[in-house]
């Protein structure tokens, strides 16, 4: 079985700062990790190998410095990674991306694709399920347990208030979420592996390695732009109400709107 | 000349920061307090081949480097010097004697379940009557046709009780001295071996130290590691190579109580501010990381030279001294900055201070790697 876990190098912080005159994030000073749904994701992917044997392809697209993050997903156990690096595909949004990506994935075999769910410093949750449109794939969000049934998958989705149990035929893809697991540490001898063992080195592939339409890629070919971007103010404490009855609970709503002049 | 450490070896410290983090240091102060061998610990560490670092993979080991070692004994040792010599004593001294001095066929029986996470390993040269004076061996080993059988006692040996393997250094020729020692395999399973009681120590109370009694222990000849009474030569060898792990264990601990003190001064109020803002503690802590980048550059760099196959003696004893002595100082500033709260067993850097001292005495003390220093200079 092939398996190909796509992973985003973003930076170590939940509470990620935006620089106010530029509204772009402040990177200098923060490590950068994989993103924590991707490597519960690649998690989930090496416990499948090492439960149903399977080469464990990671991909990822961004800067150089990228490397980085395939160089730890090699150490944890994976066997290939494909790092897409170009400066066409610099600035692209969601879509751009998956587009990258699901070309990328065309030339590589699969049954499988996990991504993460959502990233940490974008969280838009978007490329994943964008990419299995792209490859005409199914798409089952939020794993939160994947089994393997023969040419099956059964996977255990999470939503807000109950879990689907979805049984799906390969070839398709997942997005995990971190809760999935927890993900093993790297060994010593396999970061040493990662970096020199030329057998496990990173192939980098640029816009000319990749079957894809160049005006649909990188900043010009984004339909989103991101017109400003802000550091959310704290919001105040609200007000619980707790009336007895729903006459009552609506009559507050009424007031309350009609206080601020909304009614 | 660069400073920088590698990629792959930047990789490796997050890693090891990580494990000490999450799996090492949770447990600190309780197998101190309850004198318990972190056996859970030593199986995970196992598992992730943290016990075969800087061996070859065709003897099960990692396929990395001293320094690769060397930064996992500091990030152990930043958060629990026990851990640290666990991992020490078993990488350093027994793998290494063996790695060392042992034939293809001791490597593949013995090296390969150490570092693949088999086994756990012991060394046992030191006794009642030779510390420091280590060629005043008392255990004996007599050729009896295709055996030799040893007696004697050991005391002070780490790891003694979980061991799988212990390398035993014994007298084959008494009237040779220290060129009468002779090296040993013996498992610990053999008849006539048993360990004695646990000593109760002042630090590392997590790690085991007990004696060790061979009674008509027979082992196999096949069993001799290295030629018969070049035992000595493989003791120091080994020692050599420990003295860095020991030095990287200080370096750590000096570094967890920098640490922790920092934290600490930072949150503390005394006469209406934090005791970061008195110059007193500016300029304690000034000296304080100035004395651990000193000695991580030493550590650092007598690994290097390690892995470079240079001669170590001298730089393993500067690294030691130096980082040991950092240690001591370190921790015992941590104490004195944080008063009374430092002294109580509730906060990490009184451990970390009981710790410490032993740095300066196992595997050589201060005043030996003086004189291993000054030799060097004055021959």
């Amino acid at each position: 079985m092939n398996i190909v876990v796509c992973i985003k190098q973003v930076p170590d912080t939940t509470e990620v700062k935006l620089d106010p005159k530029t509204g772009t994030l402040i990177r200098e000073g923060v490590p950068s990790i994989i993103n924590p749904d991707d490597k519960a994701g690649l998690e989930a992917a090496l416990r499948l190998k090492d439960q149903y044997g399977a080469k464990v392809t990671v991909v990822s697209m961004g800067p150089p410095q990228a490397d980085a993050a395939l160089k730890e997903a090699v150490a944890m156990g994976a066997d290939q990674a494909i790092l897409l690096s170009d400066r066409a595909f610099g600035g692209s949004d969601t879509w751009a991306t998956s587009t990258v990506i699901a070309s990328a994935l065309k030339k590589l075999d699969y049954d499988l694709i996990i991504t993460g769910r959502q990233a940490i410093d974008g969280d838009t949750a978007q490329v994943g399920p964008q990419i299995a449109e792209h490859l005409g794939i199914p798409n089952i969000s939020y794993a939160e347990d994947i089994k393997l049934e023969g040419d099956h998958i059964i996977v255990k989705r999470k939503y807000e208030d109950r879990y689907h149990i979805i049984k799906c035929k390969l070839p398709c893809l997942i997005t995990a979420l971190s809760e999935l697991n927890v993900p093993r540490y790297m060994t010593p001898g396999r970061i040493f592996d990662a970096y020199r063992n030329e057998e496990l080195a990173t192939k980098v592939w640029g816009v000319n390695d990749v079957p894809v339409d160049t005006t649909v890629i990188g900043l010009k070919g984004s339909p989103t732009n991101v017109f400003k971007s802000f550091t959310k103010a704290p919001k105040a404490a609200g007000n619980v109400y707790k009336p007895d009855t729903a006459e009552e609970a609506a009559q507050i709503i009424v007031d309350k709107l009609q206080e601020k002049f909304i009614l | 000349m660069n400073f920088t450490l590698s990629k792959e070896h930047q990789l490796a410290q997050n890693l090891f920061r990580e494990f000490a983090d999450k799996e090492v240091a949770p447990l600190a102060h309780e197998i101190d307090e309850t004198e318990r061998f972190p056996v859970e610990t030593v199986e995970k560490m196992k598992k992730l081949g943290f016990l075969g670092i800087p061996y070859k993979k065709e003897y099960g080991g990692q396929g990395c480097d001293d320094l690769t070692y060397v930064l996992m004994m500091e990030q152990l040792g930043r958060v629990c010097g026990s851990t640290a010599i666990i991992a020490s004593v078993h990488t350093s001294l027994c793998c290494g004697a063996l790695n060392n001095a042992g034939t293809e066929e001791q490597k593949q029986k013995y090296l390969r379940p150490l570092c693949d996470g088999t086994w756990l390993g012991a060394f046992g040269l030191t006794e009642p009557s030779a510390g420091t004076d280590a060629a005043g061996q008392c255990t004996r080993a007599v050729l009896d046709g295709d055996e030799y059988v040893l007696n004697g006692s050991k005391i002070f040996i780490t790891n003694s009780g979980w061991a799988d393997v212990y390398v035993i250094f014994a007298m084959t020729d008494k009237s040779q001295g220290s060129r009468g020692i002779s090296a040993f395999i013996v498992p610990a399973n053999t008849p006539g071996f048993s360990v004695g009681k646990p000593e109760l120590k002042m630090g590392i109370r997590a790690s085991t130290a007990c004696e060790l009694i061979f009674e008509n222990v027979r082992i196999p000849k096949e069993n001799l590691l290295g030629k018969e009474g070049k035992g000595f030569g493989i003791a120091m060898k080994a020692l050599d190579g420990g003295r860095i792990g020991i030095a990287a264990q200080a370096l750590g601990l000096a570094q967890g109580a920098l640490d922790n003190v920092i934290a600490y001064v930072k949150e503390r109020k005394q006469f209406g501010k934090p005791l970061s803002k008195l110059q007193n503690t500016q300029f304690t802590l000034a000296d304080m990381e100035t004395r651990v980048q000193a000695a991580r550059l030493l550590v650092y760099s007598a690994a290097v030279a390690y892995d470079q196959g240079q001669p170590i003696s001298v730089k393993a004893a500067q690294a030691k001294l130096f980082a040991s002595e950092t240690a001591s100082y370190v921790t015992n500033r941590a104490v004195q900055l944080m008063g009374g709260y430092g002294y109580m067993r509730e906060y990490p850097v009184e451990r970390m201070m009981r710790d410490a001292k032993i740095t300066e005495i196992y595997e050589g003390t201060s005043e030996v790697m003086r004189m291993v220093i000054s030799g060097q200079l004055l021959k």
